[in-house]
């Protein structure tokens, strides 16, 4: 079955001892990440002075920030893709969407000192547009967005998954629609007239909650809050895979008819799972947003979305760590091959697309496992 | 222009000897109020004479000039009398002529009346359409005159109709209800806003009745054309996609590969045209309309090279993966489109349509069917009806059927599935690459060219379901037709998420499309 | 069976559901009455596909406790039959019924399988990527919605439960064993072992033993004539050796050929009987 990870794998996870979350191990890698992002990257790039080897800029603070949320992106990619076999090829529409509720409020707080000195966005001014348009209506209030930011991209996954997972769309057929799905909705962000700034999108943000985005102390604290979240995720992902809701997802991705026969009902099992990623998504979009500067529909398109699930992949499905690890890969390659050699990176992401998916069934992490245990896996189906 | 006028007028200058226009009137059409100077004009018209149109030239052209009571035709600093066309010395202090705009129109529209009465016929059929768009009483002399005088029927009705316009302005009752009652039978889209202004001018309610009537008639006749006209936008919108998914249902429906690169395939069809089309304005500029010939099969044998070759090293190892086959070829795509950009560039690439396929054939008067889009019409049929016969009437076809019916066997056999794959796959992606040669000649080819086509294509495979090429057809001009009629309503962007919600929503009550394969399909 | 036959079967029985009581089928409430006797109760059932009839008025009654024994060559509706009973596919016409009151034909897969019918498929499918203990904590006889799923926790005697189908399906060794890495045999009777979690009062067992070794085949034998009384079987198979062993020669053996039963009775009876001979059994 496509998506499964290879038996040896799966062998070895089942030797955690049951009932825990984590091993000592685990824990102890955790607590050195959470100590890594609340205290050493602050001190790296605010306490250490420029001109000292180990000063960590605020270009690399942006970058890390950056990643940190595609990370989760991919995170919840696993548990949709590798624990339940739904391969979406939209979620980019769901990171979007959290991002335009952020970007939304972000607007609101530039106030006065956009390029055209009004009250209303720069671009609400420029399509001489006089009042809000409704989906507006609350974007001055900061809690209200915040809740938009799950609310929009749960709703929206929701109601798309209601009708697909009923209908039983599987497999190659489902991955389609949710392409079709975010081309759609990209399409729909383009017009001026949906009221989310068209092409150009929203940009030029002020400040939040107050503070001013450029100064290095609120970049820290976004990058730093990205980072608690994202470990946070993880130990919420790691609890659901561990519990029989988990292992009901597993089976769903094996044997689904089996799963009915048991008296499962899968559709309602998916759709949280769905729910809930895309609901993640959107907190990443929301994080990204304020850190990067700028939201516009290109977030929302079908190759975005994709490069989603290559995080994945690379990492190691069905892994939780191993897309962390695989966002980091990619993202990194990624910036430094538009530094370097920016004609190259294309190439190399579609090497890496055709090279995972012949070679590396089961992503770094099941290439670090095998080599440390020196077991023999097969060939997954 | 000038130059076509200047050779007329020495064709009428053969004709008469004299100049006939007064001086008076010449003088009176050069000075004054508008009002005065238009009607001065009017009445020369009417007259038709020959040396009129000159003046009228000068006049549109800046060269007239006032002195003594004399209009001046001036030209390299030598002065003619406007009506005796005698030299005259030019006097100082001489005035030049200001003509406002309204006169300025004036003037065409005299110079267009004029030229009603050449005697090349298609110069008067251009003197009609110039006098379409500015008609009233005025003309009405100058019309009726050339309506007596012409010889060829088409143009007499097309001056008939003129005459109605004209006179739907006149003051008389009796006049202006003939004249709506025979404006019933244009067939100009131009009469319709005609009738639709008098109807706000006019006073009398019979004539007003009249004018509504012969305007409902026009607009039920001009609606034909309007529907008929996205009909066939529809329909050939709905080939194009047909031949852009044909290939995909091939390689899907018959080999359930979901290939992510079959827009760049269709990219690659595109730029071989492009390069065939270099070779041609290089080397054989002669026979340049034929380019497209050449680059038909240059475009088929390009796509499946590389098909075979995809299929080769990357998609036979993931045969029964679909999943991480789309993944697969979608790294294919981004390596074919940097590839592109870093050969041909990054900026889109200029294919012309060779002479014979431009242009279009006109059916109705609003209603004009483009050449090219005819011929990819045809070309998609014949395409298809290749394809088919290919599938159920070749030995290649017959293997490919086996082989994807049950591997197994077919290998038990003696099949080598192994070659018949590639060569499904490449008959796939050669057809991508038809359908790219057919979209260089009517849309922007760039690196680009395949993304804008992909979630389309790939639409009309769930929609038409897999296994038979009957589905394709029809949900390929199915969705056409149907986004072409969204779009006339809603606009293009709202019209093609219309269509995905359609689809999603069609593919809630039949997943398996609209036609369904019986049997196995290779589903994950 | 083949996917479009599956398929036919699926959107007939999307049909049925419409047309059912307010559209929608009542979620089961009612607990099945075994009071007469009779654990499974199927009448005149007939299923064509494109015109072809796959089953041609099948009637059939199973009795409370009973093993059952249903022999027939290939194509003979054995699996369609299945279908009907555990929801899979709807039939044209005829009646299914657990016990005496439970209409099965109303209701979906996951409410047979939680009224008490278990169905074993031809080929094995349990989790393979999960551990033989977790497949069967899937299957434990528990609530099956998402919450309580998500903060489920086994208890001492649901613990118990496992432990004694592992040893009744002779896995206990291989508990923590990632499923996929079992043999073909016991594989086979994992997913036995699944279906006895779901404590069901009816068990359709589709070719248990297909690809199993004669000493699996005598065990799994010793299996089922250990669950008989307690549950009702209806056991599919073409070892006629197998059948022997269940039947013991004083059970009833049903013989279906194209869609409806040739005949039914003892074994002894049934292997005498020439049509059976000649359609199926052979000289």
């Amino acid at each position: 079955m496509s998506g499964a990870p290879s038996l040896a794998m799966a062998d070895a996870a089942a030797l955690a001892p049951r009932g825990a979350l984590l091993g000592a191990r685990g824990w102890a890698a955790v607590a050195a990440a959470t100590l890594t992002i609340t205290v050493l990257v602050p001190l790296l790039n605010l306490m250490v002075p420029e001109d000292n080897a180990l000063h960590l800029g605020d270009f690399y603070v942006s970058l890390l920030g950056k990643i940190l949320c595609y990370a989760i992106c991919a995170l919840a990619m696993d548990l949709i893709w590798g624990y339940t076999g739904i391969l979406s090829l939209g979620h980019g529409v769901f990171f979007a969407l959290g991002g335009y509720a952020m970007g939304m409020y972000l607007m609101r707080q530039i106030g006065t000192d956009g390029q055209y000195k009004s009250a209303m966005p720069d671009f609400m001014v420029f399509l001489d547009w006089k009042e809000y348009p409704w989906h507006w209506a609350l974007s001055d209030s900061f809690v209200a967005q915040m809740l938009l930011v799950v609310l929009a991209p749960g709703l929206l996954a929701f109601v798309f998954g209601y009708f697909a997972f009923r209908s039983r769309i599987k497999g190659v057929y489902f991955s389609i629609i949710t392409q079709a799905l975010t081309f759609a909705a990209m399409l729909l962000f383009f017009r001026n007239e949906t009221g989310f700034g068209g092409n150009n999108g929203f940009t030029d943000f002020k400040r939040l909650l107050g503070q001013p985005l450029n100064s290095p102390a609120t970049r820290v604290l976004l990058c730093v809050i990205t980072g608690l979240v994202l470990i946070g995720f993880f130990l919420m992902a790691r609890a659901i895979v561990h519990s029989k809701y988990g292992r009901v997802l597993q089976a769903i991705r094996d044997a689904e008819t089996r799963v009915m026969f048991t008296g499962y009902d899968p559709v309602i099992y998916k759709l949280s799972i769905w729910t809930l990623s895309a609901m993640m998504c959107g907190v990443a979009g929301a994080l990204y947003v304020p850190q990067v500067g700028i939201i516009n529909p290109g977030e929302m398109s079908p190759a975005a979305s994709i490069e989603i699930a290559i995080w994945a992949a690379v990492g190691g499905r069905a892994t939780l760590i191993g897309p962390i690890i695989g966002a980091f890969f990619v993202n990194g390659a990624k910036s430094w091959f538009t530094v370097a050699f920016p004609e190259y990176w294309l190439f190399f992401l579609g090497a890496l697309f055709i090279a995972v998916t012949l070679f590396l069934p089961n992503g770094l992490v099941g290439l670090f496992r095998r080599k440390s245990e020196g077991v023999r896996t097969g060939h997954d189906a | 222009m000038l130059l076509r006028l200047l050779l007329f007028l020495t064709s009428f200058l053969g004709f008469s000897a004299a100049f006939a226009l007064t001086p008076d009137q010449a003088f009176r059409i050069s000075q004054g109020e508008s009002d005065e100077r238009i009607a001065a004009l009017n009445e020369a018209v009417v007259a038709a004479d020959p040396a009129l149109a000159a003046f009228v030239q000068a006049l549109l052209a800046d060269e007239v000039k006032l002195a003594g009571g004399k209009a001046l035709i001036v030209r390299d600093g030598k002065a003619l009398d406007a009506a005796t066309g005698a030299a005259v010395a030019l006097p100082d202090g001489a005035e030049d002529v200001i003509n406002p705009n309204r006169v300025r129109r004036e003037l065409e529209a005299a110079l267009a009346g004029l030229r009603l009465f050449s005697s090349d016929r298609s110069e008067r059929a251009k003197a009609i359409a110039e006098l379409k768009d500015q008609i009233d009483d005025s003309r009405l002399a100058v019309i009726e005159k050339a309506e007596a005088a012409e010889t060829d029927p088409a143009l007499k009705d097309q001056l008939g109709l003129l005459r109605a316009a004209a006179l739907v302005t006149s003051a008389d009752k009796g006049k202006r209800l003939a004249a709506a009652k025979l404006l019933a039978d244009s067939k100009q889209p131009a009469t319709r806003s005609l009738l639709i202004e008098r109807l706000a001018q006019e006073g009398d309610a019979e004539v007003k009745a009249s004018l509504r009537a012969s305007l409902g008639t026009v607009e039920s006749r001009l609606a034909w054309g309007e529907r008929l006209g996205v009909l066939f936008t529809g329909i050939s919108l709905g080939s194009i996609l047909v031949l852009v998914a044909l290939g995909l249902a091939i390689t899907y429906g018959l080999m359930g590969v979901i290939n992510m690169a079959h827009g760049e395939l269709m990219m690659i069809g595109a730029y071989a045209t492009y390069m065939v089309q270099n070779l041609f304005r290089q080397y054989l500029p002669g026979a340049f309309d034929a380019y497209i010939l050449a680059a038909i099969p240059a475009s088929f044998l390009a796509a499946a090279l590389v098909g075979a070759l995809m299929e080769r090293s990357v998609i036979r190892w993931l045969y029964g993966r679909p999943l991480e086959t789309l993944l697969a070829t979608w790294g294919i795509s981004l390596i074919l489109m940097q590839a592109v950009r870093s050969i041909f560039g990054a900026q889109n690439v200029g294919v012309e349509n060779p002479s014979w396929l431009s242009g279009g054939v006109q059916v109705l008067p609003n209603l004009t069917l483009p050449f090219n889009r005819l011929a990819i019409l045809a070309f998609a049929a014949l395409v298809l009806l290749g394809v088919a016969l290919l599938i159920s009437k070749t030995r290649l076809g017959l293997f490919v059927r086996g082989v994807t019916q049950n591997r197994r066997m077919a290998s038990c056999v003696g099949v080598n599935t192994a070659r018949v794959d590639t060569y499904a796959f490449a008959l796939g992606a050669g057809i991508a690459g038809l359908a790219g040669c057919a979209l260089s000649q009517v849309g922007n080819v760039g690196p680009d060219l395949g993304q804008s086509y992909i979630v389309d294509a790939f639409m009309v495979v769930v929609l038409g379901g897999v296994g038979q090429l009957a589905g394709t057809v029809y949900a390929g001009l199915g969705l056409g037709v149907l986004n072409k009629l969204l779009e006339g309503w809603q606009g293009a962007v709202l019209a093609k998420i219309m269509v995905l919600v359609f689809i999603v929503i069609f593919i809630q009550k039949r997943p398996q499309g609209i036609f369904a394969l019986k049997g196995r399909s290779a589903e994950a | 069976m083949t996917p479009d036959l599956m398929q036919a079967g699926a959107a007939r029985r999307a049909a049925y559901e419409a047309k059912a009581v307010g559209g929608k089928p009542r979620f089961v409430s009612e607990e099945p009455y075994f009071g007469q006797g009779v654990a499974l109760y199927v009448e005149d059932i007939t299923v064509s596909f494109d015109g072809f009839k796959a089953l041609n008025k099948l009637s059939l009654t199973i009795d409370v406790g009973e093993l059952r024994c249903i022999i027939g060559p290939n194509g003979a509706g054995k699996t369609t039959m299945m279908d009907c009973i555990t929801g899979k596919t709807r039939p044209d016409a005829g009646k299914v019924f657990f016990g005496s009151n439970i209409d099965l034909l109303r209701l979906k897969e996951q409410q047979v399988a939680q009224i008490g019918v278990g169905r074993k498929f031809q080929k094995p499918t349990v989790y393979e990527q999960l551990s033989v203990f977790h497949n069967l904590e899937l299957a434990l006889k528990a609530d099956r919605r998402v919450r309580a799923s998500l903060f489920f926790k086994l208890t001492g005697a649901q613990q118990d439960r496992i432990d004694e189908v592992l040893v009744l399906i002779h896995l206990r060794d291989q508990a923590q064993r990632t499923a996929g890495l079992l043999s073909h045999g016991q594989k086979q009777w994992l997913e036995i072992g699944m279906l006895l979690m779901q404590d069901p009062r009816l068990l359709l067992l589709d070719e248990p033993v297909a690809g199993m070794t004669d000493e699996e085949t005598e065990r799994t034998a010793e299996l089922f004539l250990g669950l008989e009384g307690k549950h009702s079987l209806v056991v599919v198979e073409h070892d006629m050796k197998f059948v022997d062993a269940l039947t013991q020669g004083c059970k009833k053996v049903t013989v279906l050929h194209e869609g409806s039963v040739l005949a039914e009775g003892l074994l002894s009876e049934v292997q005498a009987n020439q049509k059976v001979v000649e359609v199926y059994l052979g000289r």
